[in-house]
């Protein structure tokens, strides 16, 4: 029996954030530190995954399973693989970056840092799931801290109406994944819910392509796919800064992920019929969500409206269903999940000293946030696809896998790169640059915290930029096995 | 010593991107010290880049000091680097201006660490443009230079900086969309993005076959204008100018000097090392078209910078008049590929632009010079300034005049060899741009007269310093340069021509 070390890495949040709630409440130094250590736990075992990740092996490692309710073939079973360990390694730094730029909330910081820790166990468990019962389990653990983290902590201006949606939203996307399931368990008629046994199940045709987008669409839901994005920008905005990290950086992930391990990857005919669908709706996301957020005026909603666009970036890679398109999806999803964390991240800190996220109020930031604002440069440059930041390494094979299946979809989406490039440097310009208005003038800098966490992710984005292949095989062994599973279409 | 030979092209492109990362830790206040240690990072690659120039060989068939890494296995792109006489010249041309550049910013005092910073980046996005034989690592430099020079025009530079750097840079990442879709289909169709073998798979697909469901003749018309546009944009040629005097007159003077000086060299280059030999068939049909516009940037561009009252407007426009005579013989080359004519027009065009590239720089520094003296631009604020200041009006006129192309300095040499190769190919083109030469002159003169003639503006008398010593070294070398080659260009028309003889 080695370490269990996926299990380590997914329950050391939950546990620390029971063990958090146990403590008095007065105790917030170290409610903080346990909090912080948790996440440091998780993350640095993160690192050892995938630095350690026999990438020439490919495949699932660090398996770990154990019976859970064995009567309906339901296992504790977690692996990870090229696609799932990069995924672990941002779900971690967002988590760890989450709590080192929440360390100064004052509202209740023993239950905040709790529930972001039981968020942080949520997706850590969808990641390393190898169980389709098991991934809906943790699928849905995010459900509760996400509702009362935006309830409770959130804008107060929209909390109630951003949880509410975006719980609604989520909550039937996700049913809608559990019915199609429930179907594949019995259709496959093994009586296991273990992903692996389900690969081979050899459905029929006619029932993928009845029941692909029934999962694949539930689960887009929470990917952000159009029409049914709409909880997104309004979520993110209600929320608390930590928990806009972890929704549009880390979740928004989860539910690509869970759209291509169960839909794609188990039934990948109903893929091949629907793909089309797909790419028509997430060429949509790309140009229109680029388009409605260059025309907010609030800063939070432009990120959000930021991250419908890059997502719909990461669908269309999925739905290519080619090597290059794959590719680019898996480094996609790592490069937007650290990259709208920064956002948000830099968003908090500006609406936490200056009061306000109306674009028309906000200016000449630098002087008074230069670590801010570099951050959001640099968060900026890999949104608008500039090489040497990992966008473009991501957004580069994607194109690359459009050209190969639907070159109409790469003429249109390529729209969305120069929308982009045109609203992010709009917002840099009016919160960073320009006259600082008067009453601005006493808005302090960021905490040493803070900076680190910028200077974590952004390092993180550059290295990746200027030489993807610290990455790119991870990747690559893991879309081989997707692509042995659609036939390399 | 072994490792610095082998590897002297990534030494030169990144030494200044390292300096840069290690000035970040250097304190901001020590203005002096980050001055000084930008300066010298900057000469580092431009000494290099000599020793580069010593040790080439002209006479050696292809690309020299190749390096060839992997860097995106997954998509088959390489880090490969190699130069030929043409790069060579552009590199060097690059190392110079960048370092007199450092020396021209000198005066700046707002934020110096982030200006030299961002410059010095600038730098390594400009040389690895020029240095890489690989097409994905080619736009992967071609679009990060414009991050640096974004934020210097709309930092450091003057009252309408915020419209001009936005203008400048979503007009060249709008032309550039159409590259980068260009460059993915080819990389999709070739399998590779390695230019040295791109120039052999591209290039031998024709006939009957068919791509995305279209004739590949189609397929490669429509990407050899999605690459004619963004490089015509960059160039600029009419009628994808109008960014340019924009951002060349909010710019601040170093960010101007290597707009003008090295930037729009970009597009060129793109023009020669790309564009002709990736659609020798597409360059040739076109052609006709290229040299109608190349016609009409030198007219028009000569005419705008007449009708200026802006003394850095002019000397934009006048870019746009000058780098209309690289595109002339781009465009007659590519219609008379393989005889003399094209290798003469050529051998012009790569010595126009690096000749524009002194006088261009030149005259933006003085400009800047001026206007730091007088903050203003107006032409008719200026007046009989050669009696306040006869050094800098001397030093004014003899860069009008290289830029004028006046037999002796180097302008002249390079327009000859356009004209003289692009009249058998395209007579009236030639001809009417030869017209343009002469409005060339107009606006030189005007410029001349303005500042320097007629009565003195006696706002000006009893406290406009003369040019100093730190001026007079940025300058010296520009005119020097320009002397030199006008008198005796043999020494870079070698390198040149050998360079365009192998290639067209």
């Amino acid at each position: 029996m080695h370490f269990p070390i996926l299990s380590v890495i997914i329950f050391t949040p939950l546990a620390a954030g029971l063990l958090i709630l146990l403590l008095p409440a007065e105790r917030k130094t170290e409610i903080r530190v346990i909090a912080l250590a948790a996440a440091a736990v998780s993350l640095l075992l993160s690192i050892w995954v995938y630095a350690s990740y026999q990438t020439a092996a490919g495949g699932y490692q660090f398996v770990e399973r154990l019976p859970w309710l064995p009567a309906l073939g339901i296992s504790y079973y977690v692996g990870v693989d090229g696609i799932s360990v990069p995924l672990m390694l941002m779900a971690g730094l967002v988590v760890l970056t989450g709590v080192m730029i929440s360390w100064n909330i004052e509202d209740r910081p023993r239950e905040f840092f709790s529930f972001l820790l039981i968020l942080g166990t949520s997706v850590f468990g969808v990641f390393a799931s190898l169980d389709l019962f098991q991934l809906f389990f943790f699928y849905e653990l995010a459900v509760f801290p996400k509702y009362l983290m935006i309830v409770v902590w959130g804008w107060p201006k929209t909390r109630e109406y951003g949880a509410m949606k975006l719980t609604l939203y989520l909550f039937i996307g996700s049913v809608v994944s559990l019915v199609g399931a429930l179907a594949m368990y019995f259709a496959a008629g093994q009586h296991t819910f273990d992903m692996l046994a389900l690969e081979r199940a050899g459905y029929s045709t006619a029932f993928q392509r009845l029941w692909f987008p029934v999962v694949f669409f539930g689960f887009a839901v929470l990917g952000g796919i159009f029409p049914f994005h709409s909880w997104a920008p309004d979520g993110h905005v209600a929320a608390p800064t930590a928990v806009s990290m972890l929704l549009a950086g880390v979740e928004m992930k989860v539910g690509a992920f869970a759209a291509l391990r169960v839909a794609i990857m188990l039934m990948p005919e109903g893929a091949q019929m629907w793909r089309w669908l797909i790419l028509g709706l997430a060429t949509i996301n790309v140009v229109y969500g680029a388009w409605i957020a260059m025309i907010q005026t609030d800063f939070k909603y432009v990120i959000g409206f930021s991250s419908i666009s890059h997502m719909g970036l990461v669908l269309i890679g999925f739905a290519t269903l080619n090597h290059d398109g794959l590719v680019g999806s898996g480094m996609q999803m790592f490069s937007h999940g650290v990259m709208t964390a920064l956002f948000f991240a830099v968003v908090g800190m500006v609406y936490d000293r200056a009061h306000t996220r109306d674009l028309t109020r906000l200016g000449g930031l630098y002087r008074k946030m230069p670590w801010a604002a570099i951050g959001f440069i640099i968060a900026g440059l890999v949104s608008m696809g500039m090489p040497f930041f990992s966008g473009f390494v991501a957004e580069f094979p994607i194109f690359m896998g459009m050209w190969q299946t639907a070159p109409a979809v790469a003429l249109v989406a390529v729209l969305g790169v120069i929308i982009t490039a045109a609203y992010i440097l709009r917002v840099v310009g009016r919160v960073f640059f320009g006259e600082l208005p008067a009453e601005l003038a006493g808005v302090g800098d960021v905490t040493v915290l803070d900076k680190l966490a910028v200077a974590m992710l952004s390092v993180v984005m550059v290295a990746l930029g200027v030489y993807p292949s610290l990455m790119v095989p991870l990747v690559e062994s893991g879309v081989q096995h997707v692509l042995s599973l659609v036939g390399g279409a | 010593m072994e490792f610095v030979v082998s590897h002297l092209l990534t030494l030169i492109l990144f030494i200044p991107s390292l300096a840069a990362l290690a000035m970040l830790f250097l304190p901001r206040e020590e203005v002096r010290l980050i001055r000084w240690v930008a300066l010298i990072a900057s000469l580092i690659p431009f000494f290099l880049s000599l020793w580069l120039w010593l040790r080439f060989d002209p006479s050696r068939q292809g690309f020299q000091f190749e390096e060839l890494y992997d860097w995106y296995p997954a998509i088959h792109s390489s880090y490969h680097l190699g130069i030929d006489g043409i790069s060579l010249t552009l590199v060097v041309l690059t190392t110079l201006l960048t370092s007199l550049g450092v020396l021209a910013s000198f005066s700046i005092t707002d934020r110096v660490k982030a200006y030299m910073i961002l410059f010095l980046f600038l730098e390594t996005g400009l040389l690895g443009v020029f240095m890489s034989l690989d097409l994905l690592l080619f736009f992967v430099f071609w679009e990060v230079g414009l991050v640096p020079m974004y934020f210097l025009i709309n930092q450091w530079g003057s009252a309408n900086r915020n419209y001009a750097s936005l203008k400048f840079i979503l007009y060249t990442m709008a032309g550039s969309l159409g590259l980068l879709l260009a460059i993915q289909l080819i990389g999709v169709v070739s399998g590779t993005f390695d230019l040295p073998l791109l120039f052999q798979r591209w290039t031998s697909l024709a006939g009957d076959a068919r791509l995305l469901g279209l004739p590949v003749s189609t397929v490669k018309a429509i990407a050899f204008w999605a690459f004619v546009i963004a490089f015509a944009i960059k160039v600029p040629v009419w009628p994808f100018h109008t960014w340019l005097p924009d951002a060349h007159t909010e710019a601040p003077t170093a960010g101007s000097m290597i707009l003008a000086g090295v930037l729009l060299k970009l597009g060129a280059y793109g023009f020669l090392r790309l564009v002709l030999p990736l659609y020798p068939v597409e360059s040739r049909i076109y052609a006709g078209a290229l040299a109608f516009l190349a016609t009409m940037a030198i007219i028009f561009g000569a005419l705008g910078a007449y009708g200026q009252d802006d003394f850095k407007r002019l000397v934009a426009y006048s870019s746009i008049n000058h780098m209309g005579f690289v595109v002339l013989a781009i465009a007659a080359a590519a219609w008379a590929a393989g005889t003399p004519n094209a290798v003469i027009a050529l051998n012009g065009a790569v010595l126009q632009m690096f000749n524009h590239g002194l006088s261009a720089a030149g005259m933006f520094f003085l400009v800047g010079v001026i206007y730091e003296r007088t903050h203003t631009r107006d032409l008719n604020a200026y007046g009989g300034l050669f009696a306040l200041l006869p050094a800098y009006g001397g030093i004014l006129i003899f860069t009008a005049m290289a830029s004028l192309g006046l037999p002796g300095l180097g302008g002249f040499i390079s327009e000859f060899l356009v004209v003289r190769g692009a009249w058998p190919v395209f007579t009236l083109a030639t001809a009417l741009s030869m017209v343009g030469l002469l409005f060339t002159g107009v606006y030189v003169l005007k410029a001349i007269k303005k500042v320097l003639h007629g009565p003195l503006n006696e706002r000006w008398s009893g406290h406009l310093k003369e040019i100093n010593a730190r001026e007079a070294v940025v300058i010296a070398p520009l005119m020097a340069l320009s002397l030199v080659i006008g008198l005796w260009p043999a020494w870079i028309l070698d390198v040149i021509n050998r360079a365009v003889s192998m290639w067209f």
